[in-house]
């Protein structure tokens, strides 16, 4: 009786899930493997191997790959860099600047990322903010945009807030009199940051590291703007083979092993971040 | 209570600078009397909102992102407070599975997302229908309302609703007097979140448009993408401006940081 209850109440949810996203998603796997032809199209009777062949022996994909994996890597270290003293030194502040520097902070997670992308390009231009500070500074204008150094900058802007919450919450249960304690008992600010602080929000910090680079390594409007026509990422790639080539099951193909990669890479990190756990407890 | 020194306070003051400054500089151009998107300008002038407003293809985008945005709101909260209610008071095989399928739309890529419902719309010849759109929207955005109603639905207090049970109310007056009063925050905040999620996704949405069902944000990133000139600016610092306006009305409804943080 409670268990028919259970799946009333799922039920609609359920349906549209099964509708929406198994099967696209089962169906996106198996164009991956279907026999495709410029002039036909895509068979849907004939499968094969080759979209696979193709992605995994041309060093046009490797290339693309690679550079969205250190893109993301170097995101997700600056966020970390930046962000973890970032959430320190908030949760430091007295009220209600706090509250108010965290919103601040936050709120632009909520602002469209096309927007956010076009503001960094107004900056980064020939003739934008950046280059006219450096060129005040003495020094010669810099092609910003359309490199990977815009992407990067622009993909930290985006996901900094990504990592200041989880380690802002970590902070939130740290006990301050742990801080006090060590303090007083003759420790260095540096000992208790290292003993006592970081150990406490490492959870907070790598769950943090998860999202941000699963959300950069598949993100799209940022190297769509900021990168130009030559700069592909992964995402990029998929959306040209998609809508340019119209060569669906390569990138349905390149779409599967995104999805792949970056269900591997959490999985992985969660048995890393659990094993930490353990290690902590044992 | 340990303070912040001079060193924290300029880390945290360029940061601030970092996160703001693309928004502002947006802003700022918006009100360029000329041609060209460069900094400083030489006055003030509202032309390119003006200009905004005479673009029948931002109006219609618009237009659209709004219906959009708000019909899959509510279509996602419809289907997420029943859901959520299951999975925090009802036991039964399969819930933990049926709790992770609503909530892995966070961590399946958007893009991975829009190719999947692109080939599964051409298949069934529904491509650039706007109902169809609308769903795939739902899909997307309903792990954001069921977060929201789940913490609210954990936290609350059953005892009104064992008294109300007690005293022979029916189930539905015990849902639509005791219980949804008790997490219309969660349900209100959710609803909120999912439709600014919805306004602002763009990479699922340009798979799955078409130039009739164009949003606003896919309009803007194909415009950003073949030209660039202070419309585009004006029409950021409108959504600018529009995301602020929802911002507050979440912060008064729901409080902002339990939204963006989670319960404090």
């Amino acid at each position: 009786m409670k268990a028919l209850r259970g799946y009333l109440l799922t039920g609609p949810a359920f349906a549209l899930f099964a509708g929406l996203l198994i099967l696209p998603l089962g169906l996106t796997l198996v164009l991956s493997f279907n026999v495709f032809d410029y002039n036909t199209g895509v068979d849907a009777d004939a499968y094969t191997l080759d979209h696979y062949a193709e992605v995994f022996g041309d060093s046009y994909f490797y290339e693309v790959f690679f550079r969205t994996l250190w893109i993301s890597a170097l995101t997700t270290l600056l966020c970390v860099l930046i962000g973890v003293p970032e959430a320190y030194i908030l949760s430091r502040m007295k009220a209600p600047w706090r509250s108010v520097f965290l919103i601040l902070i936050l709120t632009p997670l909520l602002i469209s990322v096309v927007v956010r992308a076009f503001g960094w390009s107004l900056l980064l231009g020939a003739d934008g903010l950046v280059n006219q500070a450096i060129q005040a500074l003495g020094g010669n204008p810099v092609k910003l945009l359309y490199t990977p150094f815009a992407v990067v900058i622009a993909l930290v802007h985006v996901m900094l807030p990504f990592m200041v919450i989880p380690v802002w919450t970590s902070l939130q249960r740290l006990d301050p009199l742990a801080e006090q304690a060590a303090l007083s008992l003759g420790a260095s600010q540096a000992t208790v940051m290292r003993k006592v602080v970081l150990p406490q929000i490492l959870p907070g910090v790598l769950s943090g590291s998860l999202i941000v680079f699963g959300l950069a390594a598949s993100s799209f409007a940022i190297p769509g703007l900021l990168g130009g026509r030559r700069l592909k990422m992964v995402a990029t790639l998929i959306y040209d083979q998609y809508l340019a080539e119209l060569n669906w099951p390569l990138g349905a193909t390149v779409a599967v092993l995104l999805l792949v990669l970056n269900l591997v890479v959490m999985l992985t990190w969660n048995r890393i971040i659990e094993r930490r756990y353990k290690k902590a407890l044992g | 209570m340990s303070r912040n020194g001079p060193l924290a306070l300029s880390f945290h003051a360029l940061v601030v600078i970092f996160m703001l400054a693309p928004l502002v500089v947006v802003c700022l151009v918006a009100f360029t009397p000329e041609n060209t998107l460069s900094l400083p300008t030489s006055g003030f002038s509202l032309r390119w909102f003006e200009a905004v407003f005479e673009r029948a293809d931002f109006l219609d985008a618009f237009h659209n992102s709004l219906i959009l945005a708000f019909s899959s709101a509510t279509l996602a909260t419809l289907i997420a407070v029943p859901a959520a209610l299951a999975i925090t008071r009802l036991h039964f095989p399969g819930r933990d599975f049926l709790n992770a399928l609503f909530l892995s739309p966070i961590i399946i890529p958007h893009l991975v997302l829009g190719v999947a419902m692109l080939r599964l719309f051409a298949l069934m010849g529904v491509s650039g229908s706007f109902s169809w759109l609308i769903l795939a929207h739902v899909v997307v955005i309903t792990p954001y309302v069921l977060r929201l109603v789940l913490a609210a639905a954990v936290g609350m207090d059953r005892s009104a609703e064992q008294a109300a049970e007690s005293l022979g109310a029916g189930r539905v007056s015990l849902f639509c007097r005791i219980t949804l009063p008790m997490i219309l925050p969660g349900v209100a905040g959710g609803w909120l979140l999912a439709f600014i999620n919805s306004f602002d996704e763009v990479t699922l949405s340009i798979f799955v448009t078409s130039p009739a069902t164009q949003t606003l944000p896919v309009r803007m990133y194909v415009y950003a993408t073949e030209s660039i000139d202070p419309m585009m600016a004006a029409v950021s610092a409108l959504v600018i401006a529009l995301t602020v306006v929802t911002m507050v009305v979440l912060d008064r409804v729901y409080g902002l940081d339990r939204v963006l943080v989670g319960k404090q």
